[in-house]
C-alpha cells in the first residue's frame, strides 16, 4: 500500500533523494553524470532551504519567547510575565487583560477557546469530508466526480479572511436568528467558519487515501457477494484508515492555526467558559490582534511570542502523535494482509 | 519519527543558545525619504489622516503624505522605533512611552492636538433607550448591569461590543468611562468601528462606542456626565464647548519639534483649511488656543 503522506514536506524527501540516485546508477559510465549530480544538488539544496527556514522560525520565536522563562529569562519581563502567571489562578482568577494594570496574561482562557473552537471545526468537518471522499471514490459516477473533486478543492482556494467575512455577515447571522443565543459571534459559529477552511484538506487527503487502495480489494470483496457499500464501508474504508488520520491531523493543525476567520468570527471575548455558544478568543486572534501595537521588549511582547512558540510546540506534538499512530495503523494492516 | 525529534531538539538547543546572546532587534535609522512625509496609527484618524493627504498633497504636487493606521499603540511603537514621521493617536502618550522614545530618538517627543472627537455610544435602531450616564455606560461594561429592563428598556440580554486592546478609543473609552477599571471579559473585541456599527445594526440587544464619523444605521445616544445632569449628544457645539462627557483630543506626535516637510504638513491641518477639512470628516476642530 502507498505510504500516506501526513505532512508532506517531510514525506517528500525520500523520493526526492531516491530519485536521482536511482537515475546516476542507470546512467552510470555515460555522460550524464554531471548533469545529475547538478540535478541532485539543485534538488537537495531547495529541501534544505525549506528545513532552514522551519528552524529559523523556530529559533526567531523562540528566542522571543524565552524572557517570560524561568532561569534562562530575564528579571525584568519575568516580574510581568512568568509560567505562573499564564497557567496559574491570579487574584482575580484566570483572565486575559494585557493593557490592564497590572496586566492579566493568563492562558487559559485563551486555550480553551481555541481548542473550542478546534474541537467544533474538527468535528463538524471530519465526517463531512471523509463521506464526500468516500462518496465520490466509491459511488458517485466519473462525470459526478468530476464536478464534486475540483468544487470542493477550489474551496482551499478561497482566502480565509473571506470565509471569515462571510461567517461575520452571513452564518452567525443565521445562527442567531435560528437558536436565538446571546452572543452572535461565538465559539459555534468560528468553528462553522473554521470547518470551511478544514473541509477541503481532509477531503483532498482522504480522497488520495481511497485511491491508493488497490483495486484488487475492491473486486476481490465484490467477487465474494459483497454489495458496493459492504465494500466501501467494510474493506475500502478500514484500508484507508492510516491515509483518513493523516488527513485529519493535517486538518486539526490546519483548525488550530487558523487566524482570520477565528479573529472576524469570534467576538474575541476572553471568556473561560465551556460553553460553545459563548464568544471566545484564541491564540492565533490575540498574537494577530494585539502584536502590532506592543511596545517591543515588554512583557506583552515576549507573552505573545511564548503563545506562537507554544502554538507551535502544540501542532508539533499533536503532528507527532498523529504519525505515530499512523506508523502503528500501517503496520498493523500490512501484518494483516 | 526519531529524526523529527532530533530535529525539535537541535531547534530548541539552538535557541537557547542564540536567545543567551540577546541584544535588542532593530535599528532606529528613521529618517525619511526627502519627499515623503509618513503617517501611522489610530484606526480612528485613518479617513481624517488620509482626507489631509489628498487635499495637502493636490495643492502641493511632489509631497507624499504616506497614512496608515494599525492603532495608537501600533503607530507609538512605530514612532518609538522610528518606522514614522508622525504619529496619530487617539489617546496621550504614556509616560513610560515618552521615555522610550526620548531614549532612542535622543529628542522629546513633541505632542499637537490636531482634532476633537466625540466618543459615540452606538445602540440598535430598534433600541427605545434615549439617554444613559457615564457611570451606566460603565456599569455595562463591567457587567454589573447585563439586562436592558435595569435601564428601564424592554428585556433581554446586553450584548457588549469594543475594540481591541491596541486601539486608543479601548484605552480612552477605559480610562475615562471605566476609570481604569477592566473591561468585562464577555466585551466583544472587534477589529475597527467599522465592525462595530456593523455588529450593533445586526443585534437588537447590542451596544458598542467608536468615533461619531462612522455612525451609519445605528442609533446615537445621548449622554449625560451623571444622574440628573441634562444628557446631551455628540454634536459639534457640545464637543467643542466640552459639554460633550466623552470628547476627546486626536493627537499628532513627533520626536522633537517638526521640521521641514512635516511641519509644513502639521501646520497646514491646523490652518484654517485643514481644520475645515476634519469637520468634513466628522470631527471637530480643535478650539482656537
Amino acid at each position: 500500500m502507498r505510504a500516506s503522506g501526513v505532512l508532506p514536506g517531510r514525506e517528500e524527501v525520500n523520493p526526492v533523494e531516491s530519485r536521482p540516485r536511482a537515475a546516476t546508477a542507470i546512467t552510470s559510465g555515460g555522460g550524464g553524470v554531471s548533469a545529475d549530480r547538478v540535478a541532485a544538488f539543485i534538488i537537495k539544496g531547495c529541501a534544505s532551504v525549506a528545513i532552514v527556514s522551519l528552524v529559523l522560525i523556530f529559533v526567531f520565536i523562540g528566542k522571543e519567547a524565552l524572557p517570560v522563562l524561568p532561569v534562562v529569562g530575564s528579571p525584568d519581563v519575568r516580574e510581568e510575565a512568568d509560567l505562573g502567571k499564564m497557567f496559574l489562578p491570579g487574584e482575580k482568577g484566570y483572565g486575559w487583560q494585557p493593557v490592564s494594570e497590572p496586566p492579566r496574561f493568563s492562558l487559559l482562557p485563551l486555550l480553551v477557546g481555541t481548542l473550542k473552537a478546534t474541537i467544533i471545526a474538527v468535528l463538524t468537518a471530519i465526517p463531512l469530508a471523509v463521506a464526500a471522499a468516500l462518496f465520490t471514490s466509491e459511488f458517485a459516477p466519473t462525470w459526478v466526480r468530476e464536478i464534486i473533486k475540483p468544487a470542493i478543492e477550489m474551496l482551499a482556494g478561497i482566502p480565509s479572511v473571506v470565509i471569515g467575512f462571510f461567517c461575520l455577515m452571513v452564518i452567525a447571522g443565521w445562527l442567531q436568528s435560528l437558536f436565538g443565543w446571546n452572543f452572535r459571534l461565538n465559539a459555534f459559529s468560528a468553528g462553522i467558519g473554521l470547518s470551511l477552511a478544514v473541509i477541503p484538506i481532509v477531503y483532498t487527503m482522504a480522497e488520495d487515501a481511497f485511491g491508493a487502495v488497490p483495486q484488487a480489494f475492491r473486486e476481490g470483496s465484490i467477487a465474494m457477494g459483497a454489495s458496493t457499500w459492504q465494500t466501501a464501508w467494510r474493506v475500502v474504508l478500514p484500508s484507508a484508515a492510516p491515509g483518513l488520520l493523516a488527513a485529519c491531523v493535517l486538518g486539526f493543525g490546519r483548525a488550530i492555526g487558523e487566524t482570520m476567520i477565528v479573529l472576524m468570527a469570534s467576538g474575541n471575548a476572553a471568556m473561560l467558559t465551556f460553553s460553545p455558544t459563548d464568544s471566545i478568543r484564541t491564540f492565533s486572534a490575540t498574537i494577530a490582534a494585539e502584536l502590532g501595537e506592543v511596545v517591543v521588549g515588554s512583557g506583552h511582547y515576549h507573552v505573545l511570542f511564548f503563545i506562537g512558540a507554544f502554538l507551535f510546540v502544540l501542532t508539533f506534538l499533536i503532528n507527532l502523535a498523529g504519525h505515530w499512530w499512523i506508523g502503528k495503523l500501517q503496520r498493523k494492516l500490512q501484518g494483516a494482509a | 519519527m526519531f529524526r523529527m525529534a532530533c530535529l525539535l531538539s537541535a531547534c530548541i538547543a539552538l535557541t537557547m543558545a542564540v536567545g543567551c546572546g540577546q541584544s535588542t532587534p532593530g535599528s532606529g535609522g528613521g529618517s525619511a525619504k526627502s519627499k515623503t512625509v509618513t503617517i501611522k496609527g489610530s484606526d480612528t484618524m485613518v479617513i481624517l489622516g488620509q482626507r489631509w493627504a489628498e487635499t495637502y498633497m493636490n495643492h502641493n504636487p511632489g509631497i507624499t503624505v504616506q497614512v496608515t493606521g494599525g492603532g495608537s499603540g501600533t503607530g507609538i511603537a512605530a514612532l518609538i522605533n522610528g518606522g514614522t514621521d508622525i504619529c496619530a493617536a487617539s489617546r496621550p502618550m504614556k509616560d513610560k512611552e515618552r521615555e522610550q522614545a526620548k531614549a532612542k530618538g535622543g529628542k522629546e517627543v513633541d505632542e499637537i492636538p490636531a482634532a476633537l472627537d466625540g466618543l459615540a455610544v452606538f445602540l440598535h435602531e430598534g433600541n427605545s433607550l434615549e439617554e444613559l450616564t457615564v457611570a451606566q455606560l460603565e456599569d455595562i461594561y463591567t457587567s454589573k448591569v447585563t439586562d436592558w429592563k435595569e435601564l428601564g428598556a424592554p428585556a433581554g440580554k446586553i450584548v457588549c461590543y469594543g475594540r481591541e486592546n491596541s486601539s486608543g478609543t479601548y484605552a480612552y473609552f477605559k480610562e475615562h468611562v471605566l476609570k481604569n477599571k477592566d473591561f468585562a471579559t464577555e466585551v466583544q473585541s472587534l477589529p475597527g468601528t467599522a465592525a462595530i456599527i456593523n455588529a450593533v445594526s445586526k443585534d437588537a440587544r447590542s451596544i458598542g462606542y467608536g468615533g461619531i464619523g462612522y455612525a451609519k444605521g445605528v442609533k446615537v445616544i445621548k449622554i449625560s456626565s451623571k444622574t440628573g445632569e441634562k444628557s446631551v449628544a455628540p454634536t459639534m457645539e457640545n464637543v467643542v464647548s466640552g459639554t460633550y462627557p466623552i470628547s476627546r483630543k486626536l493627537f499628532f506626535y513627533t520626536i522633537g519639534q517638526p521640521s521641514g516637510e512635516v511641519k509644513a504638513f502639521i501646520d497646514w491641518t491646523l490652518s484654517e483649511e485643514g481644520q475645515k477639512v476634519c469637520e468634513q470628516v466628522g470631527y471637530y476642530p480643535v478650539a482656537k488656543k
